[in-house]
């Protein structure tokens, strides 16, 4: 049997002269962001596993000789922790150059993923030029996947293996691996098919935390050209019972995108495939946009509002009259919001005094 | 659920059945995922091998329909083991006696001839639940579409009593609600049963506490449900309005659903696309999307949480509130006066005791799950904790029933429906998101190889499907997630609706339609 973890213990330890209370386990990185002395990263993602691979995390520790990598070092009672000296900002520094420059493009649009400007805004707040270490690039472009939800854009990979490491520890899917090394790596699926034929479940959770825009998502990206700024909406994905915490995406009077919420409490930064990428029916070009009614040729047509409304209400009175109260029914719907739900179940109790309502889940 | 979501990692054993989680609740399932990666071990019941199964330490694929007699042979496996939580029953728990008298004959060689799985898969499944430290049941709809729903559903809960999976961290008995704000239909209390916030219609206070606050005398006891009115539909039944909800598709019996709603006088149908349920409508009032709509939903652990509008509406929708409200107003039934989705769910708030510590601004950030009883509360993520809300938890005794209708000489294999990744319900969102095609581009008749070949039917070929009730043509494909004789599909395209094979009976208490078993015949096409 595996038992539940104790409460841990709490000890203290200084970072940048602040002394800092941390628990058991947590690591540096951890126990200084919690004090806000910011450490700039690259392959960390708070979901998953620390990794170390980026070094662009690396901070001092009295005593210890070499800057460790704070994302996987762990706090230790009355450790003393320096995050910002001079040696270490040049370092970090020297590191986004070298990223930079073994990309193809480093300004990239905020539509390609929720993680998608990290390098983006570390290249410009360490004003990283990009030109120094022009040379060979990394990774492999595998645009000729014709899935119309992930962009594999892999001249912009850098190896952080974030998508990898979602896709493992995350969504347990393990679509996805690593492929050689250095300059040589990609990021594949199992045989190197499409992603289509290999395990992937599309839930985009590797598109939302790659930090250069190398995975990204395509049905945001159509509205790339769109002019306007992208407004942010929190609200909970439209599908099932699991509610998801979700972030609408919008540029002027369209929704063009969808992006996990990292701190919704059902889903902590997770989707699946219909909350990620089945959002356009909203705007399709079949929703209804006014009432239709049924006319004398038997067809159904568009009408004004007051006469639908107007045509409804006396409808119902003349079955109350004719029939009597408890032969009207109201269904509400399992979908719609608490409101319509409402308002429609005291609209059959308090119109007709009956309980002659249900909803849809009996089927 | 009687447990949160975040508990989903937490359990040692997770006993899965009738739920396809990694298709139909994605999210939570990944969750799952982390116990099993954290060592626990997976139970999993399902007439078909779907990709939990792949993952489970015991798979049972059980002859669908026959849930009741699998649970009640470990039942009696959990006795006869000594397994049984002695403490909490007495504790709890009532009736145990007369419940653990009634297991003694349902021997797992008993149910290994009905479910037609191995009765040493039956041990180790109930071996494996009764001596959890933390055993966690989860179901959806596999086990609630059937005649037997009531029962099954009772079935696991005697498990969950017998061995004190309830009630703490990890544990619980836990249905994964399919639609995001079905559970909130209930809560509002669109139901024939209760008022909002679970106020009984047979309670004689209730009756007169909501008779004052709808200022009209309301009947004491319960309304018909759905499935009564769609039968009684042109008799005692009249007029009907259907919001948001796709009934000719999604309903069992096509045939019978729209004979029902083409006898109405009046059909009023409110939705944001015309579907084929809004075809057969008088009037027809389009509302506001998701994206388009404030509001409020409850998830699956009973989280109160905000929808918030993004953009405004397209052409002259409005939300569904507003055009009920309308259309109450015109009929001079008071109380409709709402200006703001907000208006109208404090209103909720402050009727609902579930709700009373709620209002539109405490739920911004999603903390809370219900009951929320008063202001102070900090919400209930965890049901059945330390006390039942009745009292003590009962032990009922059921026996096995078979399904409505079984396999026979002219309909000789079993069919069960489900739901896919891809698609919600009968795609009238889905189906309109660009891409999805790509994946999903249409319905396919699941069939195990050798049925096909036995058939002489190939991968592509379409097929004849028909039951006692219809029948259609399908493309068939040839998959052995399928177990011989029983083959799947879903209901989600309208082109192929395969409800109009469904509907051979209901469960009698919940009137919940056997939507995952009928018997079919495949034939090739003359
Ligand atoms: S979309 Fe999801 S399943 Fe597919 S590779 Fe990315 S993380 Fe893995
Ligand atoms: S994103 Fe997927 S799992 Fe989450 S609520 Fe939506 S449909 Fe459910
Ligand atoms: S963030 Fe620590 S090594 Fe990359």
């Amino acid at each position: 049997m595996i038992a539940l973890k104790e409460t841990p213990q709490i000890a203290t330890m200084n970072i940048d002269g602040i002394s800092v209370e941390f628990t058991e386990g947590e690591t540096v990185y951890e126990a200084a962001q919690r004090v806000q002395q910011s450490i700039p990263t690259l392959c960390y993602d708070p979901r998953l596993e620390a990794f170390g691979a980026c070094r662009l995390c690396v901070v001092e520790v009295e005593g210890i000789r070499n800057p460790v990598a704070s994302c996987t070092t762990k706090a230790t009672a009355g450790m003393v922790v320096k995050t910002k000296t001079p040696a270490i900002e040049k370092h970090r520094k020297t590191l986004l150059e070298m990223v930079a420059s073994e990309n193809r493009q480093v300004d990239v649009d905020p539509l390609r993923g929720f993680a998608s400007q990290e390098l983006t805004s570390l290249v410009v707040d360490y004003d990283a030029k990009t030109g120094r270490f022009q040379g060979k690039q990394s990774g492999k472009t595998n645009t000729d996947d014709k899935n119309p939800f992930i962009l594999r854009d892999y001249d912009n990979c850098i190896s952080c293996y974030r998508c990898v490491r979602v896709c493992a520890e995350q969504e347990g899917d393990f679509a996805i691996n690593v492929m050689n090394r250095g300059f040589e790596t990609q990021i594949i699926t199992e045989f190197g098919n499409d992603l289509r034929d290999s395990s992937c479940t599309f839930c985009g959770q590797c598109v939302q935390t790659c930090p250069t825009g190398a995975l990204a998502d395509m049905k945001a990206l159509r509205a790339a050209d769109k002019p306007g700024e992208i407004k942010k909406t929190r609200s909970i994905c439209p599908y099932c019972g699991v509610g998801c915490s979700v972030d609408i995406l919008s540029k002027g009077d369209s929704i063009v995108g969808v992006q996990p919420a990292m701190d919704g409490p059902a889903n902590e930064g997770a989707l699946c495939i219909k909350g990620q990428f089945a959002f356009d029916f909203v705007q399709h070009d079949d929703r209804l946009k006014k009432p239709l009614i049924r006319r004398d040729d038997g067809e159904l047509h568009e009408c004004e509002w007051e006469e639908a409304l107007d045509f409804t209400a006396a409808g119902f009175k003349a079955v109350r009259e004719e029939h009597d109260r408890h032969a009207i029914y109201g269904i509400a719907s399992g979908r719609a919001p608490h409101e319509a739900a409402y308002t429609m179940q005291k609209f059959i109790r308090a119109g007709f005094g009956t309980n002659q309502i249900d909803n849809c889940s009996r089927a | 659920m009687s447990n949160p979501l975040a508990d989903m990692e937490k359990p040692d054993v997770i006993f899965a059945i009738g739920t396809n989680m990694t298709e139909c609740h994605p999210v939570a399932a990944t969750r799952l995922k982390k116990a099993i990666a954290n060592n626990a071990k997976l139970i999993v019941v399902d007439p078909r091998r779907i990709r939990l199964a792949e993952m489970a330490d015991v798979y049972l694929p059980i002859r669908v329909g026959s849930d009741v007699a699998l649970l009640l042979a470990m039942a009696h496996v959990i006795q006869r083991e000594g397994l049984l939580n002695k403490a909490f029953m007495e504790e709890r728990t009532t009736d145990a006696e007369a419940f653990l008298e009634h297991i003694k004959e349902f021997t797992p060689e008993w149910a290994a001839e009905i479910t037609e799985v191995p009765a040493k898969d039956i041990e180790q499944a109930a071996i494996w639940y009764g001596e959890a430290e933390r055993g966690s049941i989860f179901y959806t709809l596999g086990i609630t579409e059937h005649i037997c729903g009531v029962d099954n559903v009772q079935s696991l809960c005697n498990l969950a009593l017998m061995t004190g999976h309830i009630g703490r961290e990890g544990t619980g008995v836990n249905p994964m609600r399919g639609q995001n704000n079905i559970q909130g239909a209930g809560d509002c209390g669109a139901v024939p049963g209760n008022f909002p916030g679970f106020q009984a219609c047979n309670d004689p206070a209730s009756v007169e506490k909501f008779s004052k606050l709808y200022q009209t005398p309301i009947d004491a006891g319960k309304g018909i449900t759905k499935v009564t009115a769609l039968n009684e539909c042109g008799k005692s039944i009249r007029a009907m309005i259907i919001d948001g909800e796709n009934t000719v598709v999604s309903d069992p019996d096509r045939k019978h659903c729209e004979h029902a709603l083409k006898s109405l006088d009046l059909l009023v149908v409110i939705d944001i696309f015309r579907t084929e349920t809004a075809d057969l409508a008088d009037v027809v009032f389009p509302a506001t999307s998701w994206g388009e709509t404030d509001g409020v939903c409850t998830n699956t652990e009973r989280r109160v949480q905000r929808l918030r509008a993004a953009v405004p509406a397209v052409g002259e929708a409005k939300p569904d509130w507003w055009i009920v409200s309308e259309i109450a107003k015109r009929m001079g039934v008071p109380g409709f006066e709402y200006d703001s989705a907000k208006e109208v769910f404090n209103e909720l708030c402050s009727i609902s005791p579930i709700y009373n510590g709620l209002d539109w601004d405490r739920i911004d950030k999603s903390e809370y799950q219900w009951p929320v009883p008063d202001k102070d509360h900090p919400g209930t993520p965890m049901l059945h904790e330390g006390e039942f809300k009745n009292g003590r938890g009962v032990f009922k005794v059921l026996g096995y029933r078979d399904p409505a209708e079984v396999i026979d000489d002219e309909f000789p294999i079993w069919l069960t429906t489900g739901r896919r990744l891809q698609a919600y319900h009968t795609r009238t969102q889905t189906g309109r998101s660009a891409g999805i095609d790509y994946l999903l581009p249409e319905e396919l008749l699941e069939i195990h190889p050798d049925d096909a070949v036995a058939l002489n039917l190939a991968d592509g070929d379409t097929c004849k499907l028909s039951s006692r009730r219809g029948s259609l043509e399908i493309k068939v494909k040839t998959t052995d997630q399928s177990p011989r004789g029983t083959v799947f599909a879903s209901f989600s395209f309208a082109d192929v609706p395969i409800n109009i094979l469904t509907g051979s009976g209901y469960d009698p208490v919940t009137e919940t339609a056997e939507l995952k078993v009928c018997a079919v015949r495949v034939e090739t096409l003359a």
